[in-house]
């Protein structure tokens, strides 16, 4: 397992630079640099020009501007945002990174379950109304121009229901109060996603605990073991003195986490649907019914695990399209995470950010797609012994 | 006793033998396809929007009139404010700027197929081609197209595209080979490539070599007819994921584009109409519903004919 993991970290390194190198080659195949904007400017003579040329290295051979950008970018300097001068792009892009990882590993969470779930009954149910009704509207939603549909819920829910907050993620009139004055957003950020990876860790290990416990005992030692787990980690929230804050925050969270969710989960639906259809066909599935096993536990046990596998399979090589989804819907919410900061800065033409925001996206997607992959590997061991 | 009494002389020309059995292949598959009742939900919906298309040439040429119906410099006079609510002059009103939306929903049906087709063309030309070579030759060439394969799929294509148009030029067509390259490098590759090397141990393959052929003579006519019904599904796909990426990138006002369902979400946008409530929906209704429709419709193609190319799936 060590030495897989150990590959698969030496392979993300050296796509981490082809990566970068592919950010640097777009960057320096634009024709012109950056003096092109005095260029109009009759108090920026040509002179002054070539010093600020000479001051940033342009006028180099592109070997070693290549070898300095890629010693920056492994150094973590990313330059100097424009848009927020004077700070860092790196310092900008920290701030947001939480924001969005919040999100975005709640959203995955939440639409694989809900896929895992529908796909193994539209297999199950194959033929019939429930799984063409199923699969027309999951596919709608999946296909759903993602801006618009958000932008429809924000209609109904925020402005005409009034029971979500319309945009943004906190109420800054709740974060004026004077106990408040030394809390960051990123605090309860970092909270927020303390406890959440707390709770799943609890959550596997009770799983796993209790997986050879037998019948109906081993669905209530896991309701209960959940109800403690909950409990504990409101009441420590309630404690903690920015409850209130997370709940503010968790409360702006809802309506992007329903619209994430929502034009995801088809994805891992029908994929889920197809593998159970294999699995399904198989002799060992036949067998389990032919020795009288009731139909929950052929579909569940015998079927629906062994048809997992290819389903998180299409889980990695699926996370970069989702991360594309969450840019658009922290665009439509004002949800301001890496998505809207990308976009900001390419609307307003702050290149450094912008491509600080595309690495550390691209990076994102690297680290997610490594930990899809170790699960895999941990869950099928043909893998991790090739 | 010459062999001409045990086999009947083919009078025929090999070509009509050929277009028979091309024939007989395609009614079958169109009898699995047609099983099953989503791709044919897809397919209408796919007509439905040609028709679309079709129409606005010829409402153009003989019910409206140039100067009030142009989809891009159309303007109507005879209404004071703009945009005016739907009416009977105008089925769908008017948008901010005083031009017909319905005209605008019909003009941009014809680009949006145009750039679904052409990005699944070119995507499927890649991955055929490139997935072909690699599982045929294999060695080098089968590494390096994978390890880029590898390093392509961990992009997100939105983020990418959003920074690309930040620093180019981009129009439709641009939009579509970038896109189209981007899949078929990527994903596209790898599983043309997986089935290539099912095909590629078969053996007429061996055959073609024992007769003789060279190895693109092989690739040419013995692969690549045996990879078309995996691309043609893949081209579903890809289409409907450009079609998406355009509208996306011209609601946040990116592309250079003068006309499309996105660009007339951005209108609605920039002039503040998103959040202005029942009155204005006939600016974001109708052009958000056709995204999310063709989209869908392409999509439901893809997975029925899913079902006719992959036999796993068949009811048996």
């Amino acid at each position: 397992m060590a030495k897989y993991v150990a590959r698969r970290l030496i392979q993300v390194a050296v796509t981490l630079v082809v990566f970068q190198t592919l950010l640097f080659v777009i960057l320096d195949a634009q024709p012109g640099d950056i003096t092109n904007l005095y260029l109009m400017n009759p108090k920026v003579t040509p002179e002054a020009r070539d010093m600020i040329r000479a001051n940033l290295g342009l006028d180099r051979p592109p070997l070693e501007r290549y070898v300095q950008w890629m010693r920056n970018a492994l150094t973590g300097n990313l330059g100097v945002s424009f848009m927020h001068w004077p700070r860092s792009v790196v310092d900008v892009v920290l701030e947001r990174a939480p924001r969005t990882i919040f999100l975005f590993v709640s959203a995955q969470l939440l639409s694989f379950t809900i896929g895992f779930v529908l796909g193994k009954q539209l297999a199950w149910r194959r033929g019939t109304p429930f799984e063409y009704g199923n699969t027309i509207i999951g596919v709608l939603f999946y296909t759903v121009f993602t801006p618009w549909f958000g932008l429809m819920m924000l209609i109904i829910f925020g402005l005409w229901l009034k029971i979500l907050p319309v945009g943004k993620f906190l109420d800054p009139m709740l974060w004026r109060q004077s106990q408040y004055s030394d809390v960051t957003a990123n605090t309860v950020f970092y909270g927020l996603i303390a406890t959440g990876l707390l709770i799943g860790l609890i959550t596997a290990v009770l799983l796993i605990a209790t997986r050879n416990v037998i019948g109906k005992k081993q669905r209530n030692l896991r309701a209960a073991g959940l109800a403690v787990l909950g409990v504990v980690a409101v009441v420590a929230w309630a404690l903690s003195g920015i409850g209130v804050l997370a709940l503010d925050m968790l409360h702006h969270m809802v309506l992007p986490l329903i619209v994430y969710t929502l034009v995801t989960y088809a994805g891992s639906m029908l994929l889920m649907r197809n593998t159970m259809l294999e699995t399904l066909g198989e002799d060992y599935v036949m067998a389990a019914k032919a020795k009288g096993l009731s139909d929950k536990v052929v579909r569940d046990r015998h079927a629906a695990r062994n048809a997992l596998l290819p389903v998180l399979t299409f889980l990695v090589i699926n996370l970069p399209f989702a991360l594309s989804g969450g840019i658009i819907t922290e665009s439509v919410f004002s949800w301001e995470g890496m998505g809207l900061t990308l976009l900001q800065a390419v609307q307003n033409e702050d290149i450094p950010l912008a491509m600080g925001a595309l690495s550390v996206i691209g990076i994102l997607a690297l680290i997610a797609h490594l930990v899809a992959d170790v699960m895999y590997a941990f869950l099928d061991p043909r893998i991790r012994y090739e | 006793m010459t062999t001409q009494g045990l086999i009947a002389p083919v009078t025929e020309p090999l070509w009509r033998i050929r277009l028979r059995l091309a024939w007989r292949g395609l009614t079958a598959n169109w009898r699995l396809f047609k099983e099953n009742p989503i791709g044919l939900i897809g397919l209408g919906i796919i007509l439905f929007f040609a028709l679309m298309a079709l129409a606005h040439p010829v409402l153009m040429a003989t019910v409206w009139e140039t100067r009030v119906y142009d989809p891009i410099i159309g303007y109507d006079d005879q209404i004071a404010v703009h945009p005016a609510p739907p009416s009977a002059r105008h089925p769908l009103g008017t948008d901010p700027l005083g031009r017909d939306v319905l005209s605008q929903l019909l003009y941009s049906t014809r680009s949006e197929f145009a750039l679904g087709l052409l990005a699944a063309l070119v995507s499927v030309v890649v991955a055929t081609a490139v997935g072909a070579m690699a599982a045929y030759f294999g060695g080098i060439i089968d590494t390096i197209f994978m390890r880029i394969a590898d390093v392509v799929l961990m992009l997100p294509f939105i983020a990418v595209l959003i920074v690309l148009t930040a620093l180019l030029r981009f129009e439709l067509i641009h939009l579509a080979i970038v896109y189209g390259v981007l899949v078929g490098f990527g994903g596209q590759t790898i599983v043309v490539k997986s089935q290539a090397l099912s095909i590629k141990i078969k053996p007429f393959i061996e055959a073609a070599r024992v007769a003789g052929g060279g190895h693109w003579h092989i690739i040419a006519t013995h692969m690549l007819p045996n990879l078309l019904p995996l691309a043609f599904l893949y081209m579903m796909l890809t289409a409907t994921n450009a079609i998406f990426a355009e509208a996306v990138l011209s609601y946040f006002g990116l592309l250079n584009i003068r006309m499309s369902w996105g660009i007339m979400l951005n209108t609605a946008r920039v002039s503040g109409y998103l959040l202005a409530g029942p009155d204005y929906f006939h600016l974001i209704i109708p052009a958000g519903a056709a995204i999310s429709l063709l989209c869908s419709a392409f999509y439901l193609v893809g997975r029925a004919m899913d079902e006719v190319v992959n036999p796993r799936l068949r009811k048996r």
